[in-house]
């Protein structure tokens, strides 16, 4: 937001805080289902909300910066990166990580086709790869057409319809071919 | 991150009113530009004003037959939508064109408007940067400047709009509106919401202090083929290095507008008036006055053969 400061402004002195000063913040957020009262620097995204106060380390932090993936979670059912988002801004709103959509014992059927395609080496990046690619196939479900689609009506996956909308998901690892097969499988298409 | 209160806005006109009352506060919506930025200490609002809980994340029909975006509907929304799909096809293909699923998720209608440069000297904090720190001077004039601007820049600064959605919106003649701090509403066409730098880089809009957009208005649907073109380093998920939105009727007329060239969504009505007579005749119109960069010379032949390729597929 660009909003110019200028010398001839009538405005009042600013109630601005004294730099250092750190402001806290209540929230309540709804976390695989359960409500999770937290007090927070008002500075704690999304991600460091979930990582370093609810110890739920499976989404994982990369870049920080929205180019990488690895935070991806599902927020009120839809994907974003939880690295570019402040816990405050999410008062109320459920939150859906990779602890809620599957455990070890009864794995969500993405995280059985990544174990099945071998859609990974290191893994770091898969938690987001995965929220992510749970998120795809609703979107596509619903009808939300991407850059590839060839009309913005008429929307079927395609290989070329999962790579452009998992493109913000970086693999560092490069299981790309593994995890397109592991999304198709669930998505319905041959691999 | 620097330390900053916060609060929920309550309604458009209050929240303008509380950004007047902070010389450093800012709005805050989907945030995914303002937060990077706030993380490199390149943003360091005091103060931020959530306006996510206000009702402007709707779409509805204007009375003169066109669209009203609220200021918070979400760039995946916006490209979704039926009617946006079918009468400003290219603003839809535009969004899709930009960022990522995540990011046009999060993303808003006004704050894609109002999203920073991503020229790597307004990134780097160790360099000189006219928009980042004003007299410091630009790194870029004499340095890497491959991405940035060919036409519309300054001694000052040669950064681009990244934005995709906005040139879109440029070649649709959309109406940005806003409430100011006292209550009083505006209209300012798009053509006129982003400035160019001159010798002031770091003044980017036509907003006043505390001036909040409630919505993007866009006129009556005009008919042509729609196309968005975007020519970038990578397929998906990159900025570009030029795009064209066009809407070209059946007689060749039509309207063009430029991404990835200036410090605004580009546009000429010369360049308009020449697209009948084809792609070399409009982008020399679109181009007239530019001067690149040796290292981003090669965009003023891109231009013309982006336009090209666009022009022949509205042809077939």
């Amino acid at each position: 937001m660009p909003i110019p400061d200028t010398e001839t402004s009538s405005r009042t002195p600013a109630p601005d805080p004294v730099p250092g000063d750190v402001s806290l913040a209540r929230l309540s957020l709804r976390v695989n289902g359960a409500v999770r009262e937290l007090e927070l620097d008002t500075r704690t995204t999304l991600l460091d909300a979930l990582r370093e106060a609810l110890r739920l380390t499976g989404t994982k932090k990369g870049c920080d910066h929205g180019q990488c993936g690895a935070c991806t979670v599902l927020v009120e059912g839809r994907r974003i990166y939880s690295c570019l988002t402040l816990a405050v801004m999410h008062e109320g709103e459920s939150i859906t990580t990779i602890e809620g959509l599957g455990t070890a014992e009864a794995l969500h059927p993405m995280q059985a086709a990544f174990v099945k395609h071998d859609g990974y080496q290191c893994g770091y990046c898969t938690p987001g790869q995965i929220c992510s690619a749970v998120a795809v196939l609703e979107e596509i479900e619903a009808g939300i057409p991407s850059h590839v689609s060839e009309s913005l009506d008429a929307v079927r996956i395609s290989d070329a319809e999962i790579r452009e909308r998992m493109s913000g998901n970086i693999c560092r690892c490069g299981a790309y071919a593994n995890i397109l097969d592991a999304i198709n499988e669930v998505g319905g298409q041959p691999a | 991150m620097m330390p900053f209160t916060y609060e929920r806005a309550q309604s458009p006109a209050a929240a303008a009113a509380a950004a007047a009352r902070s010389p450093s506060a800012k709005f805050i919506a989907g945030g995914t530009n303002l937060l990077d930025l706030m993380k490199l200490r390149i943003e360091r609002p005091g103060h931020l004003i959530d306006v996510n809980g206000l009702a402007l994340d709707r779409i509805e029909p204007t009375a003169e037959g066109g669209l009203r975006i609220g200021a918070l509907v979400r760039n995946t929304d916006l490209a979704a939508d039926a009617r946006v799909r079918r009468d400003y096809a290219v603003l839809a293909r535009a969004l899709l064109a930009g960022a990522s699923g995540q990011l046009r998720n999060k993303a808003t209608t006004a704050g894609n408007l109002l999203q920073r440069t991503r020229c790597p000297y307004f990134y780097d904090t160790d360099q000189p940067c006219n928009k980042r720190e004003p007299g410091s001077g630009c790194g870029a004039l004499a340095g890497y400047s491959r991405q940035l601007a060919v036409v519309g820049g300054s001694e000052a600064c040669i950064a681009t709009h990244p934005s995709d959605m906005a040139v879109g919106m440029r070649a649709l003649d959309a109406v940005v509106e806003t409430v100011r701090p006292d209550g009083a509403t505006s209209e300012i066409p798009i053509e006129g919401f982003h400035r160019l730098p001159g010798e002031t880089p770091q003044i980017e809009t036509a907003l006043q202090p505390g001036e909040l957009i409630t919505a993007v208005t866009l006129p009556p649907p005009v008919g042509g083929t729609h196309v968005y073109r975007k020519v970038r380093d990578r397929a998906s998920y990159a900025f570009a290095l030029v795009s064209v939105a066009a809407v070209i009727q059946r007689d060749g007329s039509g309207a063009v507008a430029l991404g990835g060239v200036a410090p605004k969504p580009w546009r000429r009505a010369e360049a308009d008036a020449a697209l009948p007579q084809g792609a070399q005749a409009s982008a020399a119109a679109l181009m007239q006055g530019a001067r690149p960069t040796e290292d981003n010379a090669f965009k003023l032949k891109l231009v013309e053969r982006t336009l090209g390729a666009v022009l022949a597929e509205a042809r077939s």
